[in-house]
Order: structure tokens, then sequence, then C-alpha cells
């Protein structure tokens, strides 16, 4: 069995408003990356960067444009019905928005065993059981099947979201910004839950967010996503150390601390002007707002250079001739 | 401090529902604001922050509705004034910047269009007036092209500028109080940068005392002069931003900077979450109320409520264990 | 939520989110809740009891009633309610209102039920396809549709009606088939509000077939509009097939609906004014009560409104 668990390469994804012509705009322009064994990638960004199209293509939730993506070596975009809902099984999703992710009218119970009936696996009776016991796995009490997720509070319907997740023993999980839209103290319980529950199943995970304290705290690697594009990735205390992107470095730097000796409203890092448009083609995407952009970087788009041997960035600040500060 | 409050919030109460089956939601909240500084009011979602604010405006509907206190603004009691003259004082003397900016523009009306409203709603201005007043407004906060951007839509803004916007209009009658309730919440973190960057500008340029709502801790500890935390309705630990972060008093604040020390650092500190949930308002444990959640809890914590003691002559909790630990000392 | 004031949605938040899930009271049985909660709605649960009343009361016409409908006696002519005999008086042919009521209740029932029944399920499958399906499909149905969508609704039913042979069967038909596309195009926009929620992209995650995810997943959360529409039409589509027939191409006289009885009595208004007073209240009492009903039904399907 490879260590290689997840591999997803050159996918491309593009939208078009209805009725125009052209190619639309890129929201996911040539990703790659791997997820190993009981890894924890984290897929940071700012709101446009194109995760979420991202994590919806790893799902195959969305046709790709171009790429691939295939889990334990084996193609999963395109394979057949049969074998594609047979793999579904690997990989499973958790949302954002906890209680829109339920379905309303069906009990707690049932949103839980629906994977499985959806798969034709299991008896009504085994699937009662399954989902039981997993809402005690996630510290919700398995008498509680038979209400309604509007009856819970958010982090509780989040606990439930994660149950439904694990009941076809996947052995992914994406989360999808799955602890933003809750407070701190819920936040944490979810965020051990979650690393109990990985530790406890020999889970990997896939871990999408745009709050970098999180991912800091729980992901083992991490890419960073600016304009569809991933601009670095690398250990989290490495690149949180030592980013090698100018964007990575910005984004770190605009992060409030909870400490006012050491970061206060003047000390947080701007970066100048917005996400708008599209990147110019033929360019760096960052070009535009990067304090450190010189002569290269509007002439063509900078691949992912390697600066340590799991680390890269693409930014020519890290070509050998500049690293060496011979130019 | 010997300068005169801005604000002055004394007991206030706000009650949604009936009294058999309603919650109160604020209950006694007590607090000032300086001119130019900046308090932060921190707590959770549920806790009352926002209807805090919300009563501040007069802005509660029924089933809500404000039971007791008093607001000073200027030597007046805001919750005596009648609709009329309190419609004056919102948007010329306190100024308020919603969470989503979204839906605090009106989508129908231009940029120009809401800010000109605002001006004229408070000063005596002719249109044109008002339009070059607009202009200024929106250089000041930081939007390009300000002359030809009046006349776009709120659709055709980014959320960041968007927020600007709702800023310009906050500031637009030069009030002496701003509001901020969750202003950042819904933008990326860089945009958040220099959002708080601008409030802080603002807020220092015009001397005004800003009230920031918020439930993230890292936006306190970069915009506040002091802190207020509130749990439950009641607000637990009063104290300026620096001791608050490094001598907190409250069981909830320890716990609540712990649990964003557990996420935000390395994964050298533990993951350590607050057990239990907030109480359900509508039934309020009868003493303290975070009793029931608190790793320090003595037994008088669920006989006896506990008010806000003085740790210091600017740092309040509420919380026995002040006088203990005091005594210990 | 966003129809709340800011400060009552701020307050509702409070209160939401400070409370767990109740710990006691772990009865099985959702369905036990949905029906208690509908018995609980006094207004749906007697609607639906004074409908079902009626129903009876149509259906055992005969037995009720002491005469025929289309009885006429020159003798017992205007005669107001409250007369000995007729209970509920005579028209101007000395016909017995009680069983006019009684009779002419089945056709205007049959019209006002049927084909809002028929057309709502026809519809709600078409709009339920054309929105989640979308691309091709969406488009052939939802332009078939507005070929039908371009005339008068009750323009259209008379042209269908006229085609044909007079009768009920007639009046059912062209009502359904002119219904068909409010219903389509209000379950196609309920569809696409639908389809977007993460919990349906949860279904497609877990491997289900878009066939499974329409009808166990979109369908149910689809329902309720078109439950309340299909309620609000009913009484509305007992004065349309009365002004079919009024036109001579639905049922024919002597046979009454109570559209009808409303037409006819317009003569006599003013000597025997219960001649139309008492078929418009008809008319009016069982619209309203399918009204209720439908909202009952409609909030006893969706769990939300689960008050334990």
């Amino acid at each position: 069995m490879s260590d290689l668990l997840l591999q997803v390469e050159s996918l491309t994804k593009a939208f078009r408003r209805q009725g125009a012509k052209g190619a639309g705009v890129r929201a996911v322009a040539g990703v790659s990356l791997t997820l190993r064994r009981g890894e924890t990638l984290g897929l940071v960004g700012e709101s446009g960067c194109g995760k979420s199209t991202l994590s919806r293509l790893i799902l195959s939730l969305l046709d790709p444009d171009a790429g691939m993506v295939s889990i334990d070596g084996i193609d999963f975009i395109n394979s057949s019905g049969r074998t594609k809902r047979e793999m579904r099984r690997r990989i499973q999703i958790v949302f954002q928005d906890a209680l829109s992710s339920l379905n309303p009218r069906m009990t707690v119970g049932t949103n839980i065993a629906e994977p499985m009936r959806l798969q034709g696996l299991g008896t009504a009776a085994s699937r009662r059981a399954e989902a039981q016991r997993l809402l005690g796995v996630v510290g919700l009490r398995p008498e509680h099947e038979d209400r309604y997720p509007h009856e819970f509070s958010g982090g509780q319907c989040q606990r439930i979201a994660i149950a439904r997740a694990l009941i076809l023993k996947p052995e992914i999980i994406v989360f999808d910004e799955a602890v933003s839209a809750l407070d701190v103290s819920i936040r944490a319980q979810i965020l051990r839950l979650i690393l109990d529950l990985q530790a406890m199943f020999g889970l990997s995970y896939v871990f999408v967010s745009h709050d970098l304290g999180v991912i800091k705290r729980i992901c083992d690697r991490v890419a960073v996503m600016y304009m569809g594009q991933i601009v670095e990735i690398g250990p989290t205390d490495v690149v949180c150390r030592e980013p090698r992107h100018p964007y990575t470095a910005a984004l770190l730097s605009a992060i409030p601390i909870a400490d006012p000796r050491r970061m206060r409203v003047a000390d947080l890092g701007q970066i100048e002007g917005d996400t708008v448009g599209e990147a110019k083609p033929g360019s760096c995407a960052f070009e535009p707002r990067c304090p450190r952009r010189f002569e290269p970087c509007d002439k063509a788009v900078p691949a992912l250079i390697d600066v340590a041997p799991d680390h890269s960035a693409a930014c020519y600040l890290n070509s050998p001739g500049i690293l060496r500060g011979t130019l | 401090m010997s300068t005169p409050a801005t604000l002055a919030v004394s007991n206030l109460c706000t009650r949604f529902g009936g009294s058999s089956t309603g919650a109160t939601v604020v209950d006694g909240v007590t607090f000032t604001l300086q001119p130019g500084r900046t308090t932060a009011l921190v707590g959770e979602s549920g806790c009352g922050k926002s209807v805090t604010a919300l009563s501040l405006m007069r802005l509660i509907e029924p089933p809500g509705h404000i039971v007791s206190g008093s607001v000073t603004l200027d030597g007046r009691d805001l919750l005596t004034l009648d609709e009329r003259e309190m419609e004056q004082v919102r948007g010329a003397r306190i100024g308020m910047v919603f969470q989503d900016p979204l839906t605090s523009l009106n989508p129908a009306l231009s940029i120009g269009g809401q800010i000109v409203e605002t001006l004229q709603a408070h000063q005596p201005m002719s249109r044109a007036q008002a339009e070059r007043k607009a202009i200024e407004l929106l250089a000041r906060v930081g939007v390009a092209n300000p002359e030809q951007r009046i006349h776009d839509f709120p659709h055709h803004f980014s959320g960041g500028m968007r927020q600007r916007v709702l800023i310009a209009a906050a500031i637009s009658c030069s009030p002496s109080v701003i509001i901020a309730d969750e202003p950042t919440t819904a933008l990326d973190v860089t945009v958040q940068a220099k959002i708080l960057r601008l409030l802080h500008d603002l807020q220092r340029d015009m001397g005004a005392a800003l009230l920031l709502i918020t439930h993230d801790l890292g936006v306190v500890a970069a915009m506040a002069d002091e802190v207020l935390v509130m749990y439950a309705g009641r607000i637990v630990e009063r104290a300026d931003v620096d001791t608050l972060f490094h001598n907190p008093r409250h069981p909830y604040t320890k716990a609540l900077l712990a649990c964003v020390a557990g996420i935000e650092d390395d994964r050298r500190t533990p993951l350590e979450p607050i057990g239990g949930s907030a109480p359900d308002l509508r039934n309020p444990p009868p003493a303290c109320r975070f009793a029931p959640r608190c790793p320090s809890a003595h037994d008088i914590c669920r006989r006896q409520d506990q008010t806000l003691r003085s740790v210091s002559p600017d740092h309040e909790a509420a919380c026995v264990l002040v006088e203990t630990e005091l005594s210990l000392v | 939520m966003s129809s709340l004031p800011v400060s009552a949605r701020a307050g509702h938040s409070e209160l939401a989110s400070a409370a767990p899930a109740p710990l006691e009271d772990p009865r099985s049985g959702a369905r036990f809740w949905r029906l208690k909660s509908f018995a609980r709605d006094r207004g749906a649960l007697v609607s639906g009891l004074f409908l079902l009343a009626v129903v009876l009361a149509v259906v055992f016409a005969p037995l009720i009633a002491d005469y025929r409908p289309d009885e006429a006696d020159n003798l017992a002519r205007y005669k107001p309610i409250g007369t000995p005999g007729h209970i509920l008086g005579t028209d101007q042919q000395g016909r017995d209102m009680l069983a006019r009521l009684l009779f002419g209740g089945r056709v205007s029932l049959l019209v006002g039920v049927v084909p809002t029944l028929v057309a709502g399920a026809i519809g709600l499958g078409l709009g339920l396809t054309a929105g989640f399906i979308r691309g091709l499909v969406d488009q052939i149905i939802m332009r078939c549709l507005d070929v039908v969508f371009a005339f008068p609704m009750v323009l259209l039913a008379i042209a269908i009606a006229g085609s044909m042979r007079p009768g009920v069967l007639t009046e059912i038909l062209a009502i359904t088939i002119v219904l068909i596309p409010y219903f389509a195009r209000l379950a196609r926009t309920a569809t696409e509000g639908v389809t977007p929620m993460p919990f349906i992209e949860a279904a497609r995650a877990a491997g289900g077939a878009p066939m499974t995810i329409m009808v166990r997943y979109v369908l149910p959360n689809v329902f309720s509009p078109v439950i309340v529409y299909a309620t609000t039409l009913m009484g509305l589509m007992i004065v349309v097939g009365s002004g079919l027939s009024f036109l001579g191409l639905g049922v024919q006289p002597p046979t009454a609906d109570w559209g009808a009885m409303v037409a006819e009595g317009r003569v006599v208004l003013r000597r025997a004014p219960h001649v139309t007073i008492l078929p418009g209240c008809a008319i009016l009492v069982v619209s309203l009560a399918f009204n209720f009903l439908g909202d009952g039904v409609r909030d006893a399907l969706d769990p939300r409104t689960i008050r334990r």
C-alpha cells in the first residue's frame, strides 16, 4: 500500500457566465497536490482563491475541465458509475454550515445513516444501530437519534455531520471551513474531536480554512492558495515560520495575535489593493499587489520551485540565482 | 479617568419575551465609553453583546424591550427620549457599523445616495453640498476615485469596500460615539487588517469613543484600550487590554484565552476546550452563571450570585476567587 | 429569518444558541410528534373536520335531502329560510335550496379539488424535473409550458372546454390543463432553492443516484409551497368551474353547482337574497376551510414546527 493516499494533478476548472463567450474565470488553475496516509493537509486562502471549488473537485461533486484525482492510485473522477460510487465510500466531506448540511425533514439518526442507505449497505436495523453508535462516538446521546437537526445547536449539528461523514468508514475526510462558523470554545471542542477521531480511526484529512491559526494547530502540511493556484506548500511550522512566498508572508502578518504585547493594530500587515478581476495571463497572479515584485514577475507565471525537500513556493525570489545573491 | 465619559451605561436590562417565558438577555450591564478610547465588548454568540449595542441605539423591537437602566450621552438619558429625538441621535451623535455590509446597504440606492441621505437627515445641506461631503468621506475611508464611485451600487463593490462605505456613512456627521458590531467578521483577514487600521485612524483623528463588539480575541488585542468580557448577559470582567490578556481573573476569561491559545499557537499547547455550553437564558443558573462549567467552582458559587469586584482601580472581575486570591497575597 | 427586524434576530440567536438539545423525553416516533402538532393546530383540525362533514353531506345527499335538486314546485316559490319542510328555503322555481346545495356541492367540490390535485401532482413532477436536471430538459419543459402561460387562464379553460362535449369531466380536464404550468413554475423555483443546499451535496458525495436524491431529498422539501398553493386555488377553481357551467360548457342546467346557483340567484337578489347568499357562503366557507387545512398539513409535514 503506497503512502500516497490522494493524488491531485493539474486540476483546472473555469466558470463561464451564462451565455458569455470565451474561456471564463478560472476558479482553479492547474492545482496539483498529494495527501499522505494519516496526515492532515491544510488548504488556506482568502475568499475567491478557489479552495472551495477545489474541495468540490476532489470529491467529484464538480467536473473539472482538465486534470486528475486518484485515490490510492485509482482514477476517481473518470471512473465508471459503479466504481465511482464505491470509491465515494473512501472520501467524505464536512461542510461549513452544519445545519444546512443536514436534511431538515429527516431525523438526525436518518441523516447519519443516509450514506449507508444510498450505497445500499446494511439493513434498516443495522443502519440505525450504526447511527446510534456514531452519535455516541461524536459526543452526543444516542437516544436523540429521532430528533430533528433544527433542535440542536451549531456545534452539535457539526458533530452530527461528522458522524454522517464517518458512517461509510472513509479513509479521507475533507473539512470545508468546518469550524469557521463556530464560537471559539465550541471550535476548540470540535477540533479536539476531529483530532481524536483521526487517532481512533487512522483517518487522513484535507482541512480547508481561511484561518491560518486553526491550520497551524492541526495540519501537518499546508498549501496556500491565491487566485486558483497553489503559491506555497510545505510543512506547516516551516511555512509559518519562514514563508517563501510574499503572499504567505502577508497573510501571516495580517493575522491578529491574541496578545497586545506582540501585536497592536499598527503592526497588522497590510497588502495593497484587493483581489478583483482575473490575473493577467502570462504573469504571476500576485504581482500587482506584491511588495517584492521585480523584473521577471510579469513576464511568465512562476512554477512551484522547491526550496527544501518537502517545501516549494511559486515565486521567482526563490530561483537559485536570487537565493545565492548573485542577481 | 478624570475626563468625563462620552457615554455612560448604567444597569441596562433588556428582555425578550414575556415575564414567565422570556429571557433577560442583557442583565444589569454597566460601563462607560471615554473619548478617544476603544472599548471592546467581547463574548461568544448568545452572550448578549449585540443586543447591548442595539439597546444603546434603542433599536430593540418587540418581543424585546428595555426593562431598566440608563444610557447617558451628553448629559441626556437616551432611554427617556421619544422616537423623534432618538432619530436625531442615531447617525449624528452615535454612528453604527454593522457586521454584514451586504444586507446593511440598500441594494437599490447608489452608494452616494445612501451617504447623502444620512447627511441630509441630520444636517441642513443642499444636495450638492452633501454630495461633495460624501466624496470627501469616501476618500477619507480609502475608496479610490470617489467622484466616480459615488454613482455605483453596492453590488459593484467588494466586501471590504462595502464596509468602508458603511464606515463613511457612520462617521459622516462626526459622531462622538462609534459602535462597530463585528465589523470585520465577514471579511478576509487581509481586508480585516485594513479595515481595523482604518477604524483606528479615524477614531484617533475624530477623538470619538469606539465601542468594538467582537468574538475575536485577536481583534481585541490589536484594537482595544479597555476590554469588557460578557457571559450569559452579564459583564464578568473589565480591565485594560494588557491586564486582561496577561492577568485575567475571571475563570471564563482564563478559559477563553486558553482556548484561543490552544487553537492559535503551535501544536505544543494542548487544546483546552471549555466543557458544556452556555446556559439557557430562559432558565439561567441561580447564582454564578458560569459555575456549571467552571473548573474552579466552589460551593458558594452555586448559592450566591457574584458581582463585579475590584482587583485594582481599573480591573474588576465577577468572581469570588478575586477575594480569596487577594487574601492569599 | 431575514424578515425579522435586526434586534429580534439578535435576540433569537441568543435564545436559540443558548438551549442545548433537551435531555428529557426520548419518546420514539417522529410521526407521533407530527400528528400531535397537527392536532394542536386548532384551525386546521376544525377545518379538516368541517370539510369531512361537508364531503359526507354531499355524498349522502340523497339521504339528507327530502327533495330532488331539480324538483320544481310552483306553489313553493321564493320560500325564505326556516320554512317548515324547506329548511333553507326555495329558489325562484320552488326548488329546495338544501337539496340544491348538497347535490350542487358534489360538482363544485369535484371541480375544485380534483383538477387542483391532479395539476399539482403533474406540475410538481414537471417542475421538479426541470429544476433538478436543468439544461435542455429544463428548457424543453418550461418553453412548452410557456405556450400555455401565454393565454389568460380562464379564457384558455373556456377554449379547451368549448372544444369538447359539455360536462363535468370537460370542466375538470380543462381546469387541470390550465393549472399545470402554474404549479410547474412554482415547483421549479422551489427546486432551484433547495438543490444548491449542502445537504444535497452531502448526499451526492455519499454516492446517491440523481433520481434517488431528487425524490428522497428534494421532493419533500418542495412539497410545502405546492400544498399551500393548491389549497389556495381550490376555492378559486370552484368559481372558475362555475364560470364554465354558466357558459354552458360544463354541467348543464338544471344540474347545479354552487357557482351556477350564485349566477342564477342574481336575478332574484332583491326578492329572495338567500338564493344567492347560500351558495356564495358555501363557496367562501369551503375555500377558507381548504386554506386552513392546507396550512395545517404543510406545518405538520415540516419538522421545524414541532414543539415538544
